[in-house]
């Protein structure tokens, strides 16, 4: 059995922060040479919440874009990066250079954009994890929905709810000129996956 | 004065009339809603997984569908409902990403259902409507008054089973 998400002790929780950190600030260059603008990010925010707080803390209700990648490779993990729908909304028009569309709803076009830039964001993000662990990580093509939150944290919510009672999340807030184009990103290796992740990074012993 | 008690993920409770419960964003989580006609007794679990054998990190009985039902049942017994009238309704347990991918982690908003109807029917208790499946969240609200099952979406509608 792997280790518990509940076991995690500060010097873990350094150590994904760090993670997080590097990862979204990655996610943040593609994001500027993608949109070819100045991008200012915030100190990624990691955080253990438990199942019962999630609803209260992110809003289970709100309106989000959530885009979910399977990885595959050394570890299997999820990853989601879930975006405020106005944030999915800023970037998308930064994206396609369009006069200001308003509106929760995205044409086929503009969820297609929706998708490639999950997959720059998280694929930028996975890049720097592979390279700080020395592990393959491959991502599979990015799925789309957009739902309630609390609907699409269920989908990775579910695999941490196999090793513990808790979700790790990492809250990280792109700002381009005034508009804030941030988002939540959740890595969910499997229940095998955790021990791999932390023994690559040398944070547990491999006893 | 009714009061709309809130049910967390992983989590489950009990209520009595005039109070109402209800769960937010279900997605492949299964929303348990218990009703007994006779006492107004209600009862709703948000159960994420389906079962509490598959895995040995199984402290959170409120997580599983099994263990869940059976300890709903329990707190629905102690606040005095009749085990002989209770009905239950389901809903949730959806597939949120359009993915090819057949792995468990794609596929448990189904099994979440399949596990809450096979421990509901052994316990003897009859599920009468339910609302499960698809690909979009739902939020639930659960009235102790008549056992109506209010279910909202976003994009889907709201409807009462």
């Amino acid at each position: 059995m792997g280790l518990s998400l509940n076991e995690l002790n500060n010097l873990h929780m350094d150590v994904l922060r760090e993670l997080g950190n590097i990862g979204a600030g990655n996610a943040a260059t593609a994001l500027a040479s993608m949109l070819n603008k100045r991008v200012d990010m915030d100190v990624p925010k990691v955080k253990i919440l438990e199942f019962s707080q999630i609803s209260d803390l992110i809003g289970a209700e709100k309106l989000v874009a959530g885009i979910l990648l399977d990885v595959g490779g050394d570890i299997k993990a999820t990853i989601m990066f879930l975006m405020d729908i106005e944030a999915a909304r800023n970037l998308v028009n930064l994206l396609m250079g369009l006069p200001v569309a308003e509106g929760d709803s995205f044409s086929e076009i503009e969820e297609s954009a929706l998708k490639e830039i999950g997959n720059i964001l998280t694929g930028s993000y996975l890049s720097a994890l592979s390279s700080i662990t020395n592990l393959t990580l491959i991502p599979s093509i990015p799925y789309l929905a957009i739902d309630m939150a609390g609907a699409l944290i269920s989908v990775p919510a579910i695999e941490f709810g196999k090793v513990g009672d808790s979700v790790l999340y990492i809250e990280t807030q792109f700002v381009e000129g005034c508009s804030k184009v941030g988002g939540d990103f959740f890595l969910v290796p499997n229940v095998d996956s955790y021990d791999i992740l932390l023994k690559s990074l040398g944070v547990i012993g491999n006893g | 004065m009714a009061e709309m008690i809130k049910v967390g993920m992983a989590d489950l409770k009990a209520a009595v009339y005039p109070n109402a419960l209800t769960t937010l964003g279900l997605g492949s989580c299964v929303g348990v809603a218990i009703f007994d006609k006779t006492t107004k007794i209600i009862g709703l679990a948000h159960v994420m997984l389906p079962s509490s054998k598959q895995t040995s990190n199984n402290t959170n009985i409120a997580k599983f569908a099994d263990t869940a039902i059976d300890k709903l049942l329990d707190d629905m017994i102690q606040l005095g409902a009749n085990r002989k009238y209770l009905t239950a309704k389901l809903a949730g347990g959806a597939q949120m990403f359009a993915t090819n991918n057949t792995s468990d982690i794609m596929r448990i908003g189904l099994r979440n259902a399949i596990a809450c109807r096979t421990r509901l029917s052994e316990l003897g208790i009859r599920v009468i409507s339910e609302d499960t499946g698809g690909n979009f969240g739902r939020t639930i609200e659960l009235y102790s008054e008549d056992g109506k099952l209010l279910i909202k979406t976003i994009g889907h509608g709201s409807n009462i089973i």
